[in-house]
C-alpha cells in the first residue's frame, strides 16, 4: 500500500496528510516535490493536500494546476489510480480539469474554520465504502474559497451520475446543492473541501476522516 | 507589443467581492451605485509584432490560465 502526497510551494497539510494516511491506513507515503517529472511506482493512492498553493496567486490552485507533476497526475488518474485532492487540492482538481465546476469566495466572505457535518451521500465508492451503515461524518473545514459552483446542467449531470459523495448538512459557504465533496466520472478522483486530514483522530475531535483514506486502501 | 487583458466572473455568478464594495459605496453616501464588478486586468510585453498573431496568442493563454472559463470572461486589448 503506497501513497503520494504532492507539494507545491504553499502547501500547507502536506504533512498532515503524510501522518493521517500513514496512521489511518498504514501505507507507506513518499511526498513528491511539484517540479518532478515521475512519480513514484505502484502508487495505490495520490493526494494533493490543502494550503495556498502559489499564494494563491492568479486563481487558487490555479498555477498549481500547471506544475509539471500535474501531468504526472492526469496520466495516473487515466490510468485508474485513486486521487484525492483535499481543499487547495480540490481547487487544483478542478482547475486541471479532472473535476466540473470551480470553488468561489464564500458566500460570506468570511474565512470559514471550524468542524462540519458531512453527509455521506453516496457510500458505494472506493473512497466511501469504509463508512457503511455510517451516514453522517464529521470533518474540519479550513478555506475561504469554498463555495462550490457549476452551472444548473453540470450540477444536473453530476448528481444523476452519483458524483456528488458528501454534502453539507448546514451549508458554510454558499456551495451549489450543498455540495462538500466530488467524485469524477470514473470514480477515482475526488476533491473535497473538508479536510479529513485534521480528522483522523479522536484527540482531534473527529476520526470520521480516517475511515476514507481506509476505504481507498481497503479497495486497492 | 502591450496585451492587456481584463477578467471578471461572468454575469450570473455571485460575486461577492464586487457586492461588498458596492455596499461600503452605499455606506459612503453613493447611494446610486449598482452593479459593481471586482475583476482583475493583467498586462504584460509580447515579442510578436502582429496584432492578429498577437491576439491569437492571448486567447490561448486566457483559455490556459488566464481565466477559469468555468466561472470568468476575458477581454484583450493589444496594441
Amino acid at each position: 500500500m503506497k501513497a503520494a502526497v504532492v507539494v507545491f510551494p504553499g502547501s500547507n497539510c502536506d504533512r498532515d496528510c503524510k501522518v493521517a494516511i500513514e496512521r489511518s491506513a498504514g501505507a507507506r507515503v513518499e511526498m513528491v516535490w511539484h517540479q518532478e517529472t515521475a512519480l513514484p511506482d505502484d502508487l495505490d493512492l495520490i493526494v494533493l493536500p490543502g494550503g495556498f498553493s502559489y499564494g494563491d496567486y492568479l486563481r487558487c490552485g490555479a498555477m498549481a494546476a500547471q506544475s509539471p507533476v500535474m501531468r504526472e497526475v492526469v496520466k495516473a488518474a487515466d490510468d485508474g489510480v485513486a486521487v484525492v485532492g483535499i481543499c487547495n487540492g480540490f481547487q487544483v482538481l478542478t482547475e486541471v480539469g479532472l473535476l466540473p465546476g470551480a470553488l468561489l469566495r464564500n458566500a460570506k466572505l468570511k474565512y470559514i474554520c471550524k468542524p462540519v457535518a458531512l453527509d455521506v451521500v453516496n457510500s458505494q465508492t472506493r473512497f466511501t465504502a469504509s463508512y457503511g451503515e455510517q451516514r453522517t461524518a464529521v470533518m474540519t473545514v479550513g478555506n475561504g474559497e469554498g463555495n462550490f459552483f457549476a452551472d444548473e446542467e453540470t450540477l444536473n449531470r453530476i448528481e444523476g451520475e452519483g458524483q456528488v459523495v458528501f454534502r453539507y448538512q448546514d451549508n458554510p459557504n454558499g456551495s451549489a446543492r450543498d455540495i462538500a465533496g466530488l467524485m469524477n466520472a470514473k470514480g477515482n478522483v475526488l476533491g473535497l473541501m473538508p479536510h479529513p486530514d485534521r480528522s483522523f483522530d479522536p484527540d482531534l475531535g473527529s476520526e470520521d476522516g480516517a475511515i476514507l483514506f481506509r476505504s481507498i486502501f481497503a479497495s486497492a | 507589443m502591450k496585451a492587456t487583458v481584463h477578467v471578471f466572473l461572468k454575469p450570473g455568478v455571485l460575486d461577492v467581492q464586487g457586492k461588498a464594495v458596492e455596499s461600503a459605496l452605499h455606506g459612503l453616501g453613493w447611494a446610486g451605485v449598482s452593479g459593481a464588478r471586482v475583476g482583475r486586468t493583467i498586462e504584460f510585453d509580447l515579442a510578436e509584432t502582429d496584432a492578429e498573431k498577437a491576439k491569437a496568442e492571448v486567447k490561448a493563454m486566457c483559455e490556459k490560465l488566464l481565466a477559469n472559463t468555468v466561472i470568468e470572461s476575458y477581454r484583450i486589448d493589444v496594441a
